[in-house]
């Protein structure tokens, strides 16, 4: 047997590439797009986005869509099945059922959404201060959080729309926004706070401190980015939350100003109908909230189980 | 143990005392007075009168020391429109059937709430699992008059011995009771689930099925008791969201519970009697947030151990 033929020299090294060690293959996936791909995988999540969507498009599209004015009355059409002109019906005023029920379901959504962020500025201000403050100043704004928390929500919005509303005509939207944000935003705050007391004892915390950042400057750029996720998620579902309970008060009386809709009032319109055989009418603005608050819902677990793994099942 | 009850009745305290004087400014700052919102124009000393009777000729912070005081006796004064009855005779009326429907409700929901939590957790991802989640997603989803009005179109106008409204009996009271159940049952279920499943994978339940102890042991004494402990927690807020729903179920089934009688003075600007069912509302929840707090330390077992080792 011939050994010889392999001599030393006739092996090379491998040079270590530096290049191809260091290189990722795969495409770097930011945080948000990590979430949005999990997210994707949540059928009912999905399922709760597309009928939000659609929703929100017929929401601003729908009044325009019907060839009636929400306002107009025709006393010759009253309490009319849906049908091939109104696709929704009439009310017993004569007015067009369709165009109603989709601006109703604007207001609606506007309040829910307004009253959401307000929570949330209101939430991230006093949760932050809170959190950033001394032990001494925390102790008494969670005392004060604690009391507010523990004035049932519901009595409070009856009250302020009380106040603020003239008999008979309907709250504006505004108190009505105001109301149930004036109790609605300590589960926001508690919600910050706690983020604000875990992620200030993190080392990229320390160290923004450590250059001589101010506290409001690393409250706002890193605290607040580092707990953008369960925030959301709040947000999300303090959204159905306020549109329920806008339902419920428009349902004693006390929803929009007329002639404005919400599906609050519209629900208690149809009720009033509904002893003489006419049930489309409560039925058209129930399955819109219905499905509003579902799709706010599960839309919201759906975030929470996106933003973090471990919850999943 | 006895440090933390008595700071929860003191917040409790602060609670109530905060109600009652955010309801009175709230209904002392409507303009105009009481009396003049209907349309028929009230002679001077019949005004004059009525003024003094309701107190309202005298300087605001008498008026308010005056209320305090007569709440602590328990006396919320009389009815500005309804004829010659004390807001107390009207409370004493309607919450008597705002409770009883309130307590049936509550019980439903504790019933096959967490029932319908724990069985969908034991046959994860399977069939059982998807029916009670969906149960539980339509009950969130789905507001309680929206439940109630179709429960009077679709049960009540077709089954005969279910009437569609009134009161006395208790079939008037099973209609209304379930549609007040859902919402809260749907949360229970909900959270019984997730903290079942919590449960379920602790090494304590290792611990017991490798002992030998039967599936049905291991689950009814292990698992089920350590997971019920976050919906006690949240039962006391469930209670007080409850009431919410009451105005509105007994608006639909033509119940004379106390939430009619609110909604009524809401819509007549029964200013006496808004202030005084809004703080007797807030006085019987907040003192049962309190009992459900209390209660919930002395259930957990992990609370009682720590106490024990002290």
């Amino acid at each position: 047997m011939d050994h010889t033929a392999y001599t030393k020299d006739m092996f090379e090294k491998v040079k270590r590439d530096e290049y191809h060690a260091d290189r990722i293959t795969r495409p770097t996936i930011s945080y948000w797009a990590d979430v949005w791909r999990r997210l994707k995988m949540n059928k009912l999540a999905m399922t709760g986005l597309v009928i939000l969507i659609i929703i929100f498009i017929m929401s601003i599209l729908g009044p325009y869509i019907s060839k009636f004015d929400y306002r107009e009355q025709d006393w010759d059409k009253i309490n009319l099945r849906p049908n091939k002109e109104y696709w929704f019906g009439t009310d017993e005023l004569g007015r067009d059922l369709f165009s109603r029920a989709w601006l109703g379901t604007r207001y609606s959504l506007l309040i829910g959404v307004a009253a959401a962020l307000i929570d949330f500025g209101i939430g991230i201000l006093y949760g932050g201060i809170a959190g950033m403050a001394s032990p001494r100043l925390d102790a008494i704004m969670m005392r004060i959080a604690e009391v507010v928390y523990s004035i049932p929500y519901m009595l409070v919005v009856v009250l302020i729309s009380v106040v603020f509303s003239d008999a008979g005509s309907g709250t504006s939207m505004f108190v009505l926004i105001l109301a149930m944000t004036i109790t609605g935003w300590v589960p926001m705050a508690n919600l910050v706070r706690g983020q604000v007391l875990a992620l200030k004892e993190y080392e990229y915390s320390l160290a923004s401190e450590s250059l001589g950042a101010s506290k409001g400057w690393i409250l706002r750029k890193h605290i607040i980015p580092n707990s953008f996720g369960p925030i959301l998620v709040n947000v999300t579902l303090t959204v159905p939350r306020a549109i329920f309970a806008e339902a419920t008060l428009g349902f004693m009386g006390l929803g929009l100003q007329v002639p404005k809709p919400s599906l609050g009032t519209l629900a208690n319109d149809g009720l009033a109908v509904m002893p003489i055989g006419i049930f489309y009418q409560i039925l058209i603005p129930s399955i819109l909230i219905s499905f509003i608050m579902f799709s706010f819902n599960v839309l919201g677990d759906g975030l929470r189980d996106a933003l973090d793994p471990r919850l999943r099942q | 143990m006895a440090k933390y009850i008595l700071k929860r009745i003191a917040l409790a305290i602060v609670t109530i005392w905060a109600v009652i004087t955010i309801t009175f400014v709230l209904m002392h700052s409507v303009p105009g007075n009481p009396f003049a919102t209907e349309n028929r124009k009230i002679p001077e000393n019949i005004m004059e009168n009525l003024m003094k009777k309701y107190g309202l000729d005298k300087p605001k912070s008498e008026q308010y020391i005056m209320y305090l005081k007569n709440i602590a006796r328990f006396d919320f004064g009389e009815s500005m429109k309804q004829d010659s009855e004390t807001v107390n005779q009207i409370i004493a009326r309607g919450f008597p059937v705002s409770a009883r429907l309130g307590v049936q409700a509550i019980i439903i929901a504790l019933i096959f709430g967490p029932a319908l939590g724990a069985i969908a957790a034991l046959y994860q991802n399977k069939a059982p699992d998807y029916i009670s989640m969906i149960i539980s997603i339509i009950g969130v989803s789905v507001p309680s008059f929206v439940l109630g009005s179709f429960f009077v179109q679709f049960i009540a106008s077709k089954v005969d011995w279910i009437p569609i409204s009134g009161w006395g009996e208790f079939r008037h009271t099973i209609l209304p009771s379930i549609a007040l159940a859902l919402m809260p049952l749907a949360q229970f279920a909900r959270l019984m689930r997730s903290s079942m499943l919590e449960v379920l994978g602790q090494d304590y339940i290792k611990t017991a099925k490798s002992k030998g102890i039967s599936r049905f042991a291991v689950i009814m004494k292990h698992a089920i008791r350590n997971a019920i402990l976050p919906v006690v927690s949240i039962l006391g807020t469930t209670i007080s969201n409850l009431v919410a729903g009451s105005f509105v179920i007994e608006k639909i089934f033509g119940i004379p519970g106390l939430g009619q009688f609110f909604t009524t003075s809401v819509f007549n600007r029964d200013y006496t009697l808004i202030m005084g069912v809004t703080v007797f509302y807030a006085m019987v929840l907040i003192a049962m947030m309190l009992l459900v707090d209390v209660a919930y330390t002395l259930i957990d077992p992990r609370i009682r151990l720590t106490k024990e080792g002290h």
